[in-house]
């Protein structure tokens, strides 16, 4: 055994690493994995997931159906301006919103929906107590939660978005660029981030509120502030903060303009919609107002992906982070949780 | 017949919730393999002190020791040998019975082979091997506790700890539950702690008996040690049903030595005596030709035993308010 530590000598890094790794497998044997399972099988063997992504595939395939007969009429002119296969996602046709928008909106519930009764419905079915004492770490079971919630949003936003591929190849009969793909792939995990941050407002509400119903209605109340009055809300209090005259001068407008951007900016939901659009239409060049001088001598055309990227980072960063605060905000209440309560 | 090692050990435990006192200063020591009865009315501080052992709660002072390990420093290696069944227990409505089992296996790191033999080998002690792969929501009050206990088992731990397992299950139940408790204690050896409120049920199976009140545990000892204790100084009631009940019995009962006074009551005769003079009693009715229907010795058992602490301890508290 002497001998055997002596031989053993791991550089640093290496070390390090192995140590991360350990770490994350002994977490894994510890109960995440047995929680993680159990909870990705419920979640996909329920009917909840079930119900919502039906809705969600109806209303995004209706969307996308719609989209293609839009741009077979001005074909010509979609097959100018190129990426026609993304015009399928961006495109709202007649009566009905894009499938960006319909996902924008029904996204946050297929999170809720995953989430609202993660912790105190195991609470009020009193399996809680017996899951917390059996020898795993309490942190455990909140991240298999969210771990578990998290795969089968993925796995099925992921299915989702690859049948609407398939049918919008199938409408229009133009194959995707490789650029495309790229840029619908960044897409999906956008969604994903999206979704994810809703399932995190849900568990942590499901911690916050010792009812089930409760939670869900909080959570929907939510997401009808952020979708729907955040946008609204903007508007309002740039209005009161600068009143546009009847002719305002362009500083005043340019004013009004980034109160109202930067309020309604603290909604993930404006941060989705910038980020996802920009994404799948390369054209656009700048998210906030834009003086005739900083257009003066730019040459109109499609952005590549790394600039679009660039331009959406700021977006992404907040999502993500937004995501990440009510994470982190879930695991400190449910760690400090007393155990009296549940 | 319990000075084994000590597994359980708290010192000056407290648990305070705000101002309130849930667990005052609380000493307890069980042994190895003991049947321990922690009995005391609702809201005495029972489940508290139970998740204080298991390091689902920290102590507000005091110490805890389960099996030599710290609860609160060590939670994972205390739960890896006590199984617990909750009041109130639980489970997955949407999984089967052995399902429901199967996970707790899993969440032990039971390699899924074996846990499928334990699991099935222990519904089959509880009596759900029928039932095992019907969904846990269709299953009874009864059904469900008796699942609790399979789960508390499926670690095979060293320690179990129940906390009502008889709570709202039919008299059969109970029975059963009982049985197997005692099954357990006796043929494993494993040590279990009881709480409960329903002191014929803890009488019947427990070694030892803690009757804990208000936080605070007022008596300990098996059940006769506590009655000794408690009825020390006073006079034995004795209770005689003979039929039929004739004046001279009445007269012959009052001679025998010891018994200062005869009460009637009913057709019941109430004795008070300075010993227990239950023997002589039953040969003078026998002589007198009457039939005997019942003796007993008035107020002895865990009821009254029970009700006295309480009622000292009430009246402690109210002495020390006022």
């Amino acid at each position: 055994m002497g001998g055997h530590e002596l031989s053993v000598q791991p550089d640093a890094k290496l070390g390090l690493h192995k140590n991360w790794f350990n770490k994350l497998t002994s977490a894994w044997a510890s109960g995440l994995g047995a929680v993680t399972h159990k909870e990705l099988a419920d979640h996909l063997g329920g009917k909840r997931l079930l119900i919502l992504l039906g809705l969600v595939a109806v209303t995004g395939l209706s969307a996308v159906y719609v989209a293609a007969s839009t741009i077979r009429e001005s074909a010509m002119e979609a097959v100018e301006t190129g990426f026609v296969f993304l015009l399928l996602f961006s495109t709202s046709g007649g009566s009905l919103p894009s499938f960006l928008s319909f996902l924008g909106f029904l996204g946050p519930l297929l999170g809720l929906a995953l989430g609202f009764d993660s912790v105190n419905g195991e609470q009020t079915r009193g399996t809680l107590s017996r899951i917390l004492s059996q020898p795993i770490h309490r942190d455990s079971v909140i991240n298999g939660k969210f771990l578990a919630a998290l795969c089968a949003v993925s796995l099925a936003l992921v299915a989702l978005t690859l049948l609407i591929s398939g049918l919008g190849i199938e409408l229009i009969g133009i194959p995707p660029s490789s650029e495309e793909i790229l840029r619908v792939v960044c897409f999906a995990l956008l969604t994903i981030v999206y979704v994810a941050f809703w399932l995190s407002v849900s568990i942590m509400f499901s911690i916050v509120f010792r009812q089930a119903a409760t939670s869900a209605l909080a959570g929907m109340a939510t997401w009808l502030f952020f979708t729907v009055f955040a946008t609204l809300l903007a508007g309002l209090v740039a209005d009161a903060v600068v009143p546009l005259p009847s002719e305002p001068t362009a500083l005043e407008l340019m004013r009004h303009q980034r109160i109202e951007m930067a309020l309604s900016r603290l909604s993930p939901t404006t941060l989705y919609y910038e980020a996802t659009s920009t994404l799948l239409s390369p054209h656009t060049r700048a998210l906030g107002p834009i003086s005739v001088e900083q257009l003066e001598g730019a040459i109109p055309g499609p952005l590549p992906l790394s600039q679009s990227l660039l331009l959406i980072w700021p977006d992404v960063a907040g999502l993500v982070a937004a995501t990440l605060l009510c994470f982190a905000a879930s695991y400190v209440l449910f760690m400090r949780q007393e155990i009296r309560a549940i | 017949m319990n000075q084994g090692n000590v597994v359980i050990r708290t010192r000056d435990l407290v648990k305070r919730y705000g101002s309130f006192v849930a667990v005052d200063r609380l000493n307890l020591e069980i042994y190895e393999g003991e049947t321990f009865g922690l009995l005391g009315p609702n809201g005495a501080g029972k489940t508290t002190t139970i998740l204080m052992l298991l390091g689902l709660t920290e102590p507000s002072e005091g110490s805890v020791q389960v099996v030599g390990l710290d609860p609160t420093r060590d939670p994972l290696g205390v739960k890896k040998v006590v199984g617990y069944l909750p009041d109130r227990v639980g489970f997955y409505e949407d999984l089967t019975g052995k399902e429901n089992l199967l996970y707790t296996a899993a969440l032990n790191g039971i390699p899924r082979k074996q846990a499928e033999e334990r699991v099935n080998e222990l519904l089959e002690r509880v009596g759900l091997a029928e039932v095992a792969d019907r969904k846990a929501g269709g299953y009874s009050r009864g059904m469900l506790q008796r699942l609790g206990l399979a789960d508390a088992l499926v670690k095979k731990p060293r320690i179990v700890i129940l906390d009502e397992p008889t709570l709202g299950i039919d008299p059969e139940g109970v029975r059963q539950m009982l049985q197997f408790i005692t099954q357990l204690s006796k043929e494993e050896r494993v040590t279990v702690l009881l709480a409960s409120h329903l002191l014929h049920q803890v009488q019947q199976v427990c070694d030892r008996v803690g009757i804990f009140v208000r936080g605070k545990i007022v008596a300990l000892g098996c059940v006769e040690e506590l009655s000794s204790q408690l009825f020390k100084d006073e006079p034995y009631v004795l209770e005689v049903r003979a039929q039929p009940t004739t004046e001279e019995l009445i007269r012959n009962l009052k001679g025998i030595t010891g018994v200062d006074a005869v009460e009637q009551a009913g057709d019941t005769l109430l004795l008070h005596c300075m010993s227990d003079a239950r023997g002589e009693v039953a040969k003078v009715i026998y002589q007198s030709g009457t039939s005997l229907l019942h003796l007993a010795v008035r107020g002895r058992s865990l009821d009254e035993i029970y009700r006295r602490y309480f009622l000292t301890a009430e009246e402690q508290t109210h002495r020390r308010a006022g």
